[in-house]
């Protein structure tokens, strides 16, 4: 039998990774009387996106550009689709917490002048290996954040559809949790893995997105009934080939153009967005003029030595690469390619559906950070910008929202509880499948069938239908898997939650009938885009089914849910 | 990707169990520790870094390119030393200040 703990809070921060971390800090600067709680299923110290660290600040309004300037190439990149209210008020606070970070310890590089060093028109070069245990250090100087490590939660607790808190269990022990909470900031990220990843087999995990990060957010508030918002847009990222390592800082810092085998630069035929690139790269393959590099021969020995130490602040394994091979960039043009498609809503529109306040539409649940849609390119200082938001929110409304009885709390917990019980159980019968078997049939499905690396980025509604099918009954098959421990019962948790995302994005899929983004996906039936589809496809689960809706574009002005 | 843990060196400390993003170091009966699923390790190089005994050695899988190489590090006041040891013996190290920002 598990342990039973029960807990109260005033706000439940779920997911301690930037935005969280940053929720939660806002939120004890602002009300040191409240009690705020994190709660993270590895360690605040280094979990998240942040945990090798990261090299620059990519959400920066640099000198002679404004807060506008960034909506506006936001705008351009993500093709039209974006909320402008959300990216206008996270803009509006790049500087500021980029400030706030330097002031935690964080070291940015300085111009002769004392201000920040710019590498491109958005970004500032900082020394980000230990910004995540910054962050975590911060959080640690306020005596009203309370942090939980090592416990994942599952579901949201509700009353009366307020969002009450919600249930866990530590991957560490057996002890179930149910925190009750006034508000609860999501930020738990988005979500890897859905598809067969770029390194299928012993390097499954070396991919951009943390492999960690598998969609609890989303599941969560798919399952509780919130909209969610653009899951079609889905994220393909242009990486350096084998480890997956960003390519932006060859690209901006050593000034590296893009090229094919023949040695063209194609990106005047595809353009510059961030899927005209990868859509370039891919098709360049695919048209028998691969494989296609970052141009680095040439730079100087120096530019070698200072790409090998910033790729050790974020991503080492392609310093060990350089190093391994003999084949530094100097001499040896840096191979690209695109990864699996993940669901970010930090890089593109996938996420909650929320007001300008970062309100879902469940009340008593706020979003930040990767979890909440409508805002592409957040980057770090987005992410940081958001919990504050959500933080602010959430405290204004703790004043106004009514008080709920915790006995409608217990009852639902002791369900959840039960179905992790059920988990754990002995089974009368072995299962034929474990985790990994169903896991790998999920991810073959959904190359196969929708638009993964295997067809390259490509589906049609048939394949989408077989896709739905098959995803559908692997759903059947999870219920029967049986684990030892809480390390096992993450993995079935986790896996539930990639198929619960997987179904949402396929329903998306199927209603955005063009193809916007062509680098992220073609719809080979709507090859084109079509200008009366400029607008968002939502969604809801209700009763079972997901609904799929549109939404007319939001403008800058404020905007209220509507109920 | 992945890490190899030295049994030898392994102190453990728990500090390594404590950090990994993924929750894939766990603790033996004797109290060290080992990696449960080396393929589900995402290479973030968290571990390396918070073990302070250099038990902890990093490598790159065969299917993305490893020969063999390991890398560990080394850590004093704000510098860290990256230690790679080349499959022949050889080895190259690279400081990094953590004062300094990137150049790129």
């Amino acid at each position: 039998m598990m342990k039973k703990r029960f807990l109260a809070t005033d706000i439940l921060v779920a997911g301690g990774g930037t935005a969280g971390c940053y929720a939660a800090i806002t939120a004890a600067r602002r009300s040191p009387d409240i009690g705020i709680l994190i709660v993270e299923k590895a360690n605040v110290e280094r979990s998240g996106c942040l945990a090798a660290g990261v090299n620059a600040l990519n959400a920066y309004i640099t000198e002679g550009q404004s807060v506008r300037d960034y909506l506006e190439f936001v705008r351009q990149d993500a093709e039209k689709i974006i909320r402008d209210d959300l990216v206008l008020t996270m803009a509006e606070r790049f500087n500021e917490t980029a400030a706030d970070l330097e002031r935690m310890g964080l070291v940015i590089q300085k111009d002769k002048n004392g201000n920040y060093a710019a590498r491109g028109r958005h970004n500032i070069r900082i020394n980000g290996e230990n910004i995540k245990p910054i962050l975590a250090a911060e959080t640690r100087r306020h005596g009203n954040i309370r942090i939980l490590n090592h416990v994942n939660l599952t579901e949201l607790l509700t009353w009366d559809g307020r969002v009450i808190g919600a249930a866990g269990f530590s991957v560490t022990d057996e002890t179930a949790y149910a925190i009750f909470a006034r508000a609860v900031i999501m930020a738990t990220g988005g979500a890897a893995g859905l598809y067969r990843p770029n390194n299928p087999g012993f390097s499954r995990h070396k991919m951009w997105y943390p492999p960690f990060n598998t969609g609890a957010g989303y599941a969560m508030g798919i399952r509780a009934g919130a909209e969610m918002t653009s899951f079609e847009m889905r994220f393909v990222a242009q990486r350096c080939k084998d480890t997956i390592a960003p390519t932006g800082t060859i690209a901006l810092g050593a000034g590296a153009r893009e090229i094919n085998a023949l040695g063209e630069i194609f990106e005047t035929r595809y353009g510059l967005s961030t899927s005209g690139r990868a859509y370039g790269a891919a098709n360049e393959v695919r048209e028998g003029r691969g494989p296609c590099f970052l141009r680095t021969q040439g730079i100087t020995p120096k530019q070698d030595n200072d790409l090998l130490k910033a790729y050790l602040n974020m991503a080492p394994a392609q310093t060990l690469k350089w190093i391994e091979s003999g084949k530094l960039p100097s001499g040896y043009n840096v191979e690209v390619e695109g990864t699996e498609p993940y669901i970010v809503g930090g890089h593109t529109g996938s996420g909650y559906w929320v007001d300008t306040a970062r309100r879902t539409t469940l009340p008593g649940l706020y979003a930040a950070g990767d979890v909440s849609g409508g805002a592409p390119k957040k980057f770090v200082t987005g992410a940081l910008a958001e919990g504050a938001i959500a933080a602010e929110t959430a405290l204004a409304d703790l004043k106004v929202l009514p008080d709920v009885p915790e006995l409608a709390f217990a009852e639902q917990a002791n369900t959840v509880f039960a179905e992790y019980e059920t988990h754990l159980a002995p089974l009368d019968k072995k299962t034929l499948f474990d985790i990994s078997a169903l896991e790998e049939a999920m991810q073959k499905i959904m190359d196969e069938y929708a638009g993964g690396i295997r067809t390259g980025y490509r589906y049609n509604e048939n394949q989408l239908s077989v896709a739905e099918e098959r995803i559908a009954s692997l759903a059947g098959l999870v219920e029967n898997l049986r684990a030892e421990d809480g390390d096992g019962l993450l993995r079935i948790y986790e896996l539930t939650e990639r198929l619960t995302v997987c179904r949402t994005l396929l329903a998306h899929m199927r209603e955005r009938k063009e193809t916007r983004w062509p680098g992220f996906g073609i719809h080979t039936g709507y090859p084109n885009v079509d200008e009366w589809q400029e607008n968002y496809v939502n969604s809801k689960l209700t009763d079972g089914r997901i609904e799929v809706f549109r939404r007319e574009l939001v403008g800058e002005d404020n905007y209220e849910h509507t109920h | 990707m992945s890490i190899r843990i030295d049994q030898e060196k392994c102190a453990a400390c728990g500090r390594c169990r404590e950090i990994c993003p993924g929750n894939l170091i766990k603790r033996a009966e004797n109290g060290k520790v080992f990696l449960k699923r080396p393929e589900e390790c995402w290479g973030c190089a968290s571990c390396l870094k918070e073990c302070v005994h250099g038990a902890i050695a990093y490598f790159l899988g065969a299917d993305i390119g490893g020969r063999g190489s390991l890398m560990r590090t080394k850590r004093e006041g704000d510098v860290t030393d990256w230690i790679i040891t080349l499959p022949e013996g050889k080895t190259v190290t690279i400081s990094v200040n953590r004062r300094n920002a990137n150049e790129y």
